[in-house]
This record gives C-alpha cells, structure tokens and sequence, in this order.
C-alpha cells in the first residue's frame, strides 16, 4: 500500500537539447520547448505531491493555516530551485526535505512571526483525533479507536522534534528508512534509534507493555 | 523431562502471542492515527476559500475605488472653490482697487529708478565711442579704395 514516488530528471534531456541546438536557428525553439515541458512536469509534480506535504506538515504543525502556509512556500521553494533539481532522490523525497527545512525555520524565520503569535490555531488533541473514517465499525470501536488516536497524539506532542518528524514520516508518511535518512540528512541508525524511542514513547502512553 | 519441555513449549507460545496481541494493538494505533491524519489533511485540504479570498479582493477594490473617488471629487471641489473665490476677489480689486495689494507695489514704483533709465548714460557713452571709432576708420580708408569710398560719399549726399 506503500506510495510509490517518481523520480523526475529533466537535466540530461535539457543538457542534450541544449549540445545539439548550440549554434543553430532552432536553439531558441528547443529552448522554449524544454522549458514548457519542465513546467508541465512541474505541474505534475505539485499536483502530485501537494496533498502529501500539506499532510506531513499538518501532522506535524496540527495547524491547517500554517500547514497551507507551508506548504505554498515550499512549492516556491522547489519551484524556484526546479533546475538545480537532479534527481539523486525521487521528487518526493526532495520536497519532504524542503518541507522540513521550512518547518523548521518556522520558529527562527522573521517573516514568520505572524504564526508564532497566532500559536493558538493549532488545533487540541481531541480535536484532531476527532477525524476518524467510521468504515464498517461499531460506534464501541470508532470510540476505542478514537481514544487511541488521542493517545497517539498525546504521545507525539511530547516527542522532541526529530523524533516527531521521524516518526511522522515513518508511520503516517510511510516513508522507507531510507528515504526518511535523505529527507532529513540524518543517517539510518540515527533515524532507527529515533524511531525506536518514538514508538517507545508511543507504546507507554497506549499502556501497551513490552 | 518432556511435561517440562511441554510447559515451557507452551510458556514461549504465550509469550508469542502477547507479543503478536501487543504488536496487533500497536499497529492498529498507529493505523488508526494515520487513517485519522488523512482524513483531516483531505477534509482540509479540500475545504472551500475561495470564495472568501474572492470577496476580500473584491472589498479591497471597492474601498480602493471609493478611496480614489473621494480623492477626485474632493480635488475637483475645493479646485472650483479656489477659483470662484480668486474670480470674486479679482472683480472686488477691479471695483475698488486701492484694497488690491498691487496698488502697494504701484505706490513704490515711481520712487525706484528703472532698469531702462539705470542704464541710459552708460549706453550714450557706448554709442559715442562707436560712432567715433566708425569715423575713424572711415578717414583711414587705404588709396587704393580711395574711388568707391568718394563714390560713397557721393551717394550720401545724393540722399541727403
């Protein structure tokens, strides 16, 4: 059930066009024509990814503004630094990492003191585990379910903020380790001993004994 | 020997199955948790605004327009008050024109000498001296236009 994510690379077909068309009358065509494609595959690729980084950055700020806020400058971001692209990870992985550069920079960023002041649109707890698809369930388990969502939640609020990241990324995201690793610049034991904490965490506060 | 093998047999097959029973609660949390993130992130996400961000640009018209508007009609007024005031005090100094503050700066004027007359003995004085350097030079005409300068001069007397 795992996503699985594209990688898109435009550089060595704009590299190749732009060799074969140097010096000739149809450089400026193929120019125009490469740039229109990156835009389409651009397009695609907010399209694609948007409802994704807007729930990673949901989870993780539990405010749907400052979530929106995000993620608009994340695609910004990416749109800006599209050719600098290389495709050494997918697409995904790529914005998941401006993604968490944003969120971090959230706190420090000047421009961003609005939300520092509305800190209070974050949404309670309860609140966000309201959200819950009732599928084929008794209404007994919906509130069971419910509860334990809450409890999630309790449990993730105290993680500190790589482990919440980690964690997010993991079990909402199902992201791979190693995808989580270049999303996060952070290597694979580092990001196992952060999992392994956070689900420690988890699992106390769901009174799920080891 | 072998009840306790047995025993112990059964013992790891318990602990195996508390194991699996936490394991089967842990993942149903964490599936939950995931399953309400989603559903929030898409109630979100496809929220309607709009036509809220629509009508905030539309009232940020508007007041702008309004804005401009009263700027024009305020100028437009206050330039024809300007006008009608200037017109009725020009008319006010035609009738009475001893209250018209030029009638200040007709009062000193013949007192102070003008330009014209300032300058007057110094452009005698220049006149003078060209005219004399033009007789000058007319005496010292060389001989060999002697003939046009008497012809010239025969001219002048004509027309005298």
């Amino acid at each position: 059930m795992r996503n699985t994510t594209k990688t898109v690379n435009l550089q060595p077909a704009r590299a190749s066009t732009r060799v074969m068309a140097a010096g000739t009358a149809l450089e400026p065509i193929i120019m125009a024509t490469a740039e229109k494609i990156a835009a389409e595959e651009f397009t695609a690729v907010v399209t694609e990814h948007r409802p994704r980084i807007f729930r990673f950055l949901l989870s993780l700020t539990r405010d749907v503004d400052l979530a929106e806020t995000l993620t608009q400058e994340c695609f910004l971001k990416a749109h800006r630094n599209w050719a600098s692209f290389r495709g050494e990870s997918s697409a995904m992985t790529w914005l998941m990492r401006i993604a968490i550069n944003l969120q971090k920079d959230y706190w420090r960023n000047r421009r961003m003191q609005f939300w520092r002041q509305t800190q209070t649109h974050a949404v309670d707890l309860d609140d966000a585990s309201e959200w819950l698809p009732s599928g084929e369930r008794s209404a007994e388990q919906i509130l069971l379910a419910r509860e334990r969502v809450g409890q999630v939640w309790k449990a993730v609020e105290k993680l500190s903020q790589r482990q919440q990241t980690v964690f997010l990324l993991r079990y909402v995201e199902e992201m791979e380790l190693k995808e989580i690793a270049q999303a996060t610049s952070l290597s694979e034991g580092t990001i196992k001993a952060h999992l392994s904490r956070a689900v420690e965490k988890v699992r106390a506060e769901l009174g799920v004994k080891r | 020997m072998r009840f306790e093998n047995k025993a112990g047999a059964n013992s790891g097959v318990n602990e195996c199955a508390g194991k699996a029973a936490q394991d089967v609660e842990m993942d149903e949390a964490l599936r939950d948790f995931r399953l309400s993130v989603c559903a929030w992130s898409e109630a979100a996400i496809s929220r309607p605004r709009a036509a809220v961000a629509m009508r905030r640009s539309r009232n940020w018209q508007l007041a702008t327009a309004l804005a401009l508007g009263c700027v024009l009609i305020a100028g437009g007024v206050s330039g024809g008050i300007y006008k009608h005031l200037h017109r009725q005090l020009a008319a006010g100094w035609e009738q009475h024109p001893q209250e018209a503050p030029i009638t200040v700066a007709r009062a000193v004027e013949p007192d102070r000498p003008s330009a014209v007359q300032r300058n007057q003995p110094a452009r005698e004085e220049e006149e003078d001296l060209l005219a004399s350097v033009d007789s000058d030079v007319s005496q010292q005409v060389p001989a060999v236009m002697e003939p046009l300068a008497q012809l010239m001069a025969g001219d002048e007397t004509r027309q005298e």
